[in-house]
């Protein structure tokens, strides 16, 4: 789905991000990994064509995204939660269904959607509530339900879990694996949980100062990691 | 006491002073609003570096004393005047000219700051979500209403309380170009001290008003 060649992104003076070469198969689920300022978030803002990069380019089925004609069209085919969502003012509704308006849908299309979204998300009885009356775990999943509703090909998922309780993490995890058996929707899910990785995830990759270390099949990485960095990270994870 | 009366009483020179003033002012916000809304939006976008120049200038025409527009539009608008052709100095619409100088800075200095003070994750998830250029600009514009608004009526204040810039390109002609805040200059003048605190307080009690009305629209009800 995406490749990355060279790719690089520099904040003033600090390099923050490069990856030489990396790819991310389409129609699996990719679970990004690594130490906080690992620059994770930063990957996937960059595919999300929200960052240019300083250096080096993405692939987006082939397409380098840097010469693609229509930013707008392409990050359309995607959907991202950030690590701290925001939602807009107005209704629980108003968010959800924000990302199908932009897109011109009719209006008892994007009711039908929304409400759909809700219900699988266990929001429905908050259709009418004020997004800025939710609690943290509402809103994580009203964020998610905003991206979820667009169906879009790539998902991606920044620590999307990390505030919600046991229920409802495996409700979000089941509608993820469900999104990308379903639709066959691409997803880069960034989790500091090493059992949500190995429940959830295909392929993950291990990253540290900007780079990555190690990736590969989930099961092989988890089980026979060839890092002493990556080893010591799962260890590290395995105590919570 | 009488003050009041004569105010209330309905004097229909008055009242013709009271319309006027609405209808300058009125039109000059609206006129500002327009233009400002939408400029301050979008240097509020801008990366801040880039509006230097145009937020300097900007703020600066915030602060502009009003006898200093009421100049700059009487040379516009005086017979040798870029604009002396149309004929327009001592008219009403001189007067709108100089208080839409006069709120533009102010609405769109503010509208600016509050854009720009707006959280970049609101844009950023407008963004992702798929929005494209003029629909991440209205979100973010519903997004800091509240503050829009703010601006919209301090540029109402300025109009409505000004008194320098009308009094020199609308002359203070008696049922023509005479508004409240000119009339309670020449009343005082006159020494009709009861005249002027009627005027002073219609003034007040029209501002009032209108604030009620913008708050209202700013929505201030999430909380
Ligand atoms: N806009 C920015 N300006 C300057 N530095 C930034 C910016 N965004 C990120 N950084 C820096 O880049 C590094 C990587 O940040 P990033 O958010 O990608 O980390 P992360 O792996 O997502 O960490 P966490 O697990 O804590 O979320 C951090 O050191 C951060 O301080
Ligand atoms: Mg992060």
């Amino acid at each position: 789905m995406f490749a990355l060649e060279g790719l690089a992104k520099t904040y003033g003076a600090r390099e923050v991000l490069r990856v030489e070469e990396l790819s991310f198969p389409a129609g699996l689920i990719h679970g990004l990994m690594g130490p906080s300022g690992a620059g994770k978030s930063t990957l996937l803002r960059l595919l999300n064509l929200l960052e240019t990069p300083t250096a080096g380019r993405i692939l987006y089925r082939g397409l380098d995204v840097g010469r693609y004609g229509s930013r707008l069209e392409l990050r359309r085919r995607m959907a991202m939660v950030f690590q701290k969502p925001v939602l807009f003012d107005g209704t629980v509704f108003d968010n959800v269904a924000y990302g199908l308006k932009v897109r011109g849908l009719r209006n008892p299309v994007v009711r039908e959607k929304v409400t759909d979204t809700l219900r699988a998300v266990g929001l429905e009885y908050l259709e009418k509530a004020q997004a800025r009356t939710l609690s943290g775990g509402e809103a994580q999943r009203v964020a998610l339900a905003r991206a979820l509703v667009i169906e879009p090909d790539v998902l991606l998922l920044d620590e999307p879990t990390s505030n919600l309780d046991p229920h409802n993490v495996a409700l979000l995890e089941d509608l993820i694996r469900g999104t990308n058996g379903g639709r066959g929707s691409t997803v880069i899910l960034v989790t500091h949980n090493v059992f949500q990785a190995e429940r959830l995830t295909d392929r993950v990759v291990f990253m540290c100062d900007g780079r990555v270390v190690e990736e590969g099949p989930t099961a092989e990485v988890f089980t026979s990691p060839r890092e002493e960095r990556t080893r010591a990270f799962i260890r590290g994870d395995m105590v919570y | 006491m009488q003050a009041f009366n004569l105010v209330i009483g309905r004097d229909p020179a008055l009242m013709q002073i009271i319309r006027l003033s609405l209808q300058v002012s009125g039109l000059a916000v609206c006129l500002a609003a327009l233009a400002g809304i939408p400029l301050g939006t979008w240097l509020g976008l801008r990366p801040a570096r880039q509006v230097r120049w145009p937020a300097l200038f900007i703020y600066t025409f915030m602060g502009l004393p009003p006898v200093l527009v009421g100049l700059l539009v009487y040379l516009l608008l005086s017979s040798q005047g870029l604009l002396g052709v149309l004929n327009l100095l001592f008219s009403p619409t001189a007067m709108v000219i100089a208080q839409t100088v006069l709120a533009l800075p102010i609405v769109t200095g503010l509208t600016m700051v509050a854009v720009r003070g707006k959280d970049r994750e609101i844009r950023d998830t407008a963004v992702s979500l798929g929005a494209g250029g003029w629909q991440v600009a209205l979100t973010v514009v519903r997004e800091t209403r509240v503050a829009i608004v703010g601006a919209v009526v301090a540029g109402a204040g300025r109009a409505l309380a000004e008194v320098g810039a009308v009094m020199m390109v609308g002359g203070n002609i008696e049922g023509k170009t005479r508004v409240m805040t000119t009339a309670i200059v020449l009343e005082t003048r006159r020494g009709n001290f009861e005249m002027a605190i009627g005027l002073g307080l219609v003034l007040l009690a029209l501002a009032f008003v209108i604030n009620a009305l913008l708050y209202r629209l700013q929505g201030v009800n999430a909380d």
